[in-house]
């Protein structure tokens, strides 16, 4: 007599891929709290790179160089990239580009609150490309091993250009930390204001984040964002004390093992996130006036393509 | 006013097959084609592009990949592991 194996749900073979650390992919049948979960993730992602062309496009005209242009344009045109790498992945899921633009447009999709902070000198731009473009790579390095293959595969490409990013970012840094006393103070005073957003760009504490549970079991994420968070301050104090910048954290210190922050301020967090941050209405506008200035482009390409089918 | 969707395919060097590397949204195949080399190879990461309408694509359902590929399953004879050789025969 054979056994009767009982049949596995839809759900528990999903599961049972997910705990097999295999990927899934487009087609495969999946929870739609998955579906919507990803969805809402990578298209704030996304959003999230499109609109931080933004603080650091504001300094290329004024790059103190030809070689600091060159660079940021470079830069900047990688964040493009990566929010159509990321539009073209949730796609995958059936989302529609124009509707997820239309949510950010809206403001019915959020983007990272880090972006609504002004550059206001060229310290900014340093300090965006070590801290910002750091924190981005300890938070994406584990997505590349995320559950769901095209955000997999949309992150290593993401990754291998970040780390560009973050070493022109401390290269510049460490050019203002040699110069003179003003170029040192401009140096300090973006670490100064860029320290404790970067912070936040890991999310809220572990304890008071409660959709993490689930996006661990799914293998969305790999590790809590106090983990992340911890790996960052971990490596980043030693390379401000090698600029011979102050970390501006009175609390910091040294258990032995691990650099420990004081308290970050979460109200800051939730007011920027509300909407109220010091930039919020300008990038929106801004990202809204491009879309639409660009209006006629796609038509005429669109006019074009239809002349020539 | 949704432009088509593209999958895009990069030959990373000579010698090697097109790779799918992801997809984007362009009017028409020639601005696809442009669109891609700017968005996928802007670190000489190809030599050679295709691009392919996505709705074109025919694909196999992952829901009959069973019944689909288990033809191929119960064929061990079709590997060379499954033939036994002496030890002292070489070359084989």
């Amino acid at each position: 007599m054979t056994a009767v194996v009982p049949a596995r749900t839809p759900e528990q073979e999903f599961q049972d891929r997910i705990d097999a650390d295999d990927r899934v992919e487009p087609r495969d049948w999946m929870p739609d709290g998955y579906r919507r979960t990803l969805v809402r993730q990578i298209a704030q992602h996304a959003h999230s790179e499109i609109i931080g062309m933004q603080p650091e496009g504001n300094w290329i005209t004024r790059a103190p160089s030809l070689r600091r242009k060159v660079i940021l344009v470079a830069k900047v045109q990688d964040e493009a990239g990566h929010g159509l790498y990321l539009y073209g992945a949730a796609e995958t899921l059936g989302a529609d580009r124009d509707e997820l633009l239309d949510m950010l447009h809206t403001g019915r999709q959020k983007y990272s609150t880090i972006f609504n902070y002004p550059t206001t000198s060229w310290a900014d731009v340093a300090a965006i490309g070590w801290l910002v473009d750091g924190a981005a790579i300890m938070n994406q390095v584990p997505l590349t091993r995320c559950s769901y293959g095209p955000y997999a595969r949309a992150m290593t490409r993401v990754c291998k250009e970040e780390s560009f990013h973050q070493r022109q970012g401390f290269e510049a840094m460490m050019t203002l930390c040699h110069g003179t006393a003003t170029q040192k103070r401009m140096a300090q005073d973006a670490l100064d204001r860029w320290w404790w957003p970067s912070l936040m760009m890991f999310g809220p504490n572990d304890d008071a984040s409660p959709h993490s549970a689930q996006s661990m079991a799914w293998g969305i994420k790999r590790f809590s964002n106090d983990e992340l968070r911890q790996r960052f301050v971990d490596a980043t104090v030693p390379q401000a004390q090698f600029l011979g910048l102050t970390v501006p954290d009175p609390d910091l210190r040294w258990d032995g093992k691990h650099w420990i922050s004081g308290a970050i301020d979460w109200t800051e967090f939730q007011t920027v996130m509300r909407g109220d941050g010091p930039c919020n209405r300008e990038r929106l506008r801004h990202r809204v006036a491009a879309h639409e200035d660009g209006a006629w482009v796609r038509e005429a390409a669109a006019a074009y393509a239809d002349k020539h089918r | 006013m949704s432009q088509p969707l593209w999958e895009v395919f990069v030959r990373s060097r000579r010698g090697l097959s097109h790779t799918h590397v992801g997809s984007l949204r362009a009017p028409d195949a020639h601005m696809a084609l442009r669109h891609a080399r700017d968005v996928y190879t802007r670190r000489q990461e190809g030599v050679s592009i295709w691009v392919v309408p996505a709705a074109e694509v025919v694909a196999s359902s992952p829901d009959e990949k069973d019944a689909f590929f288990d033809p191929a399953g119960d064929k061990p004879y079709r590997h060379p592991t499954f033939y036994t050789v002496p030890d002292e025969v070489q070359h084989l």
